[in-house]
């Protein structure tokens, strides 16, 4: 039985800590927290690609993607860009201030289904901060794995997130990492210049049937890069990938995130896969 | 279900006797049509009335309302001091769209704001003869064999009462004088001839049936475009749908600027705001996909996920839609015949 921050109201968050921000580009921030009640804090189960809503009393509540992966337990990470009134709100905080969070929601990734196989991570932009719970998860736990690749794609160095991370995954021996740029502004940058679609084609020695690809990024990437998977012949129902949509409840009632009519977000997804893509109208 | 009868005239004693288990609400004339009203004189209720404007939903989770007060960072959920009430007059569509509601927010994460209000809420159907745009015969929504606690067959000078839940057996147990427990064969005789006159009465028909293929082939249609740009976005239909349970939230904010309630309003996925996101991307800008939106939520979604549309046939939308976007044009147009929306 998982252990969430929920009271059996579910629209009651659990009070939760600051403990630690810093800026990672301009208006996009690193935020870690913490649940103010130690218990929860440590016991607190959730799988990489779901999502909490967090809730700032007086301005409302937004989902957010957990960027933290719960093979480390204790602290919850996110990665938030300013946009509206609630992420505002949020980047008002200061460390050690108290707000509420609830959650965690929706499917996640499937990765007991994962066990055993190759896994490509490709991540774009902000989608490196959904992304990065299962990177980190997988490497948590490298030998449920098989092959582990992640391509990341920014537009800059200085819009690459996460990049000290990643500078250091590319030292490891136990993924293959690809980082690319669209533009070096810095004339400094050490690896690929141009779109991520360019890297792809350079996952030759995965096993295609035996592989999950998970997509995210801005919602013009998503087109090109599928065309270039389906090229690998990776089976349509194992590229995944997770989206975003307006959310008000989080727990299958409020009706917004609803797609084509069929689904809410909230519960059957974010995760989809392209197959649901496919046969979804309106899912991208 | 247990069945027992009572005389007409005992109906007033009948709903005194029931004031324990409740305020009352039912069907009361205001304008040219019914509102479902608080009853402060038995002689208000109007036992003709067919569709309120506004359905009984306004009572399980009103049009607004607050789910907790928070005080900086402590909240306390407000879900005491919800009042008993009793809904007289529940036509069958109702009791079914009732029950779609229930099951909804009972799925998943249970909805305490909702399943409060509903035990405190006792349900009293009552048997109806349909007007022209009652289509319940068709949405196989005209009988209600459960989903309330008490039902009235009204028969002229007696009504059988139907006794559906334990709830309801409570309530007639307060009137034991009033009611008797023998219908019989007359009485059946009586019952039968007047569900064959209800049964010929419909006039109006909407078969949902196959609609979830056909929606799929149509999501290109150019028709959604022709509705597009009739409708209004006023979100009537929405608003008088008894199966529509969307809602937005908003924080309100006390003159201290700390203190405040976050609010539960009903929303509408016809407002143009429904699905855009921070940042200013609307998943749903044009009113067409709005539109599409809607009615396969309705027509398609629910057939997958209960196994029936979300449409109990009880003609508000066409009562209500300035515009003539009701969810039998569309039905209509779906399945390829030329109606005028």
């Amino acid at each position: 039985m998982n252990t969430t921050v929920q009271t059996s109201n579910p629209y009651v968050a659990e009070p939760m800590r600051l403990i630690r921000r810093y800026p990672m580009k301009e208006n996009v921030h690193f935020f870690q927290v913490r649940a103010v009640d130690m218990q929860k804090a440590l016991h607190l189960e959730y799988l990489p690609g779901q999502f909490m809503m967090i809730s700032i009393p007086g301005v409302g509540e937004a989902p957010f993607s957990i960027s933290s992966t719960p093979s480390r337990p204790g602290l919850l990470e996110f990665g938030i860009k300013r946009v509206g009134n609630v992420t505002n709100a949020i980047f008002k905080l200061k460390e050690n201030s108290v707000f509420g969070v609830r959650g965690p929601y929706g499917n996640g990734f499937p990765v007991q289904k994962m066990r055993g196989r190759d896994l490509v991570i490709i991540m774009g932009g902000l989608g490196a901060v959904p992304l990065r719970s299962l990177l980190l998860y997988a490497l948590d736990n490298r030998d449920q794995f098989g092959k582990l690749y992640l391509l990341h794609g920014a537009r800059s160095p200085n819009d690459m997130l996460f990049i000290e991370e990643f500078f250091h995954m590319m030292e490891r021996d136990d993924l293959v990492c690809y980082l690319t740029v669209d533009q070096d502004d810095t004339g400094t940058w050490p690896y690929d210049t141009g779109l991520l679609t360019r890297l792809i084609p350079r996952l030759t020695d995965i096993d295609p049937e035996n592989t999950y690809v998970t997509v995210c990024g801005p919602p013009v990437m998503y087109k090109f890069v599928v065309e270039e998977i389906l090229k690998l012949n990776v089976p349509k129902h194992q590229i995944l990938m997770t989206l975003e949509r307006r959310m008000k409840c989080g727990v299958g009632k409020c009706g917004h995130c609803i797609i084509g009519g069929y689904i809410y977000t909230c519960m059957e997804g974010p995760v989809f896969s392209y197959w649901d893509v496919m046969h979804m109208q309106g899912l991208i | 279900m247990r069945a027992v009868k009572m005389k007409r005239e005992h109906l007033d004693d009948f709903l005194n006797a029931i004031k324990p288990f409740g305020t009352l609400w039912g069907p009361i004339r205001h304008g040219d049509g019914f509102a479902l009203d608080k009853v402060e004189d038995y002689h208000q209720l109007d036992l003709t009335a067919l569709r309120t404007k506004i359905p009984f939903k306004k009572l399980l989770f009103p049009p607004r309302f607050p789910m907790f007060s928070f005080q900086e960072n402590k909240i306390t959920p407000m879900l005491d001091d919800l009042p008993r009430q009793v809904i007289f007059g529940l036509h069958p569509c109702d009791i079914h769209g009732l029950m779609i509601l229930d099951k909804f927010f009972t799925m998943h994460y249970p909805d305490p704001y909702y399943l409060e209000r509903r035990r405190r809420t006792a349900v009293i159907g009552l048997s109806c003869l349909p007007d022209e745009r009652c289509f319940c015969k068709t949405t196989n929504t005209h009988y209600a064999e459960g989903g309330f606690d008490l039902a009235l067959t009204d028969l002229e000078d007696f009504f059988i009462i139907w006794v559906g839940s334990s709830l309801g057996d409570d309530m007639i147990r307060e009137c034991p004088t009033l009611l008797e427990e023998k219908v019989d064969h007359d009485d059946l005789e009586k019952y039968v001839r007047w569900r064959k006159r209800r049964e010929g009465a419909f006039k109006s028909q909407m078969d949902f049936t196959g609609m979830p293929s056909i929606m799929e082939l149509r999501w290109d249609d150019p028709f959604w475009d022709e509705l597009g740009e009739k409708c209004l976005s006023c979100g009537a239909c929405t608003i008088v749908c008894p199966t529509c349970p969307c809602f937005n939230v908003i924080d309100e904010i006390g003159f201290n600027g700390t203190d405040g309630r976050r609010m539960r309003h009903w929303d509408s996925c016809m407002f143009q705001r429904y699905s855009m996101v921070a940042g200013g991307h609307n998943f749903r800008e044009s009113r067409a996909a709005r539109l599409k939106l809607r009615f396969t939520h309705k027509l398609q979604a629910f057939v997958g996920k209960f196994g029936e549309p979300a449409c109990v046939g009880c003609g508000r939308c066409i009562d209500t839609c300035p515009v003539g976007i009701d969810i039998k044009t569309v039905g209509l147009r779906l399945k390829g015949e030329e109606v005028s929306a």
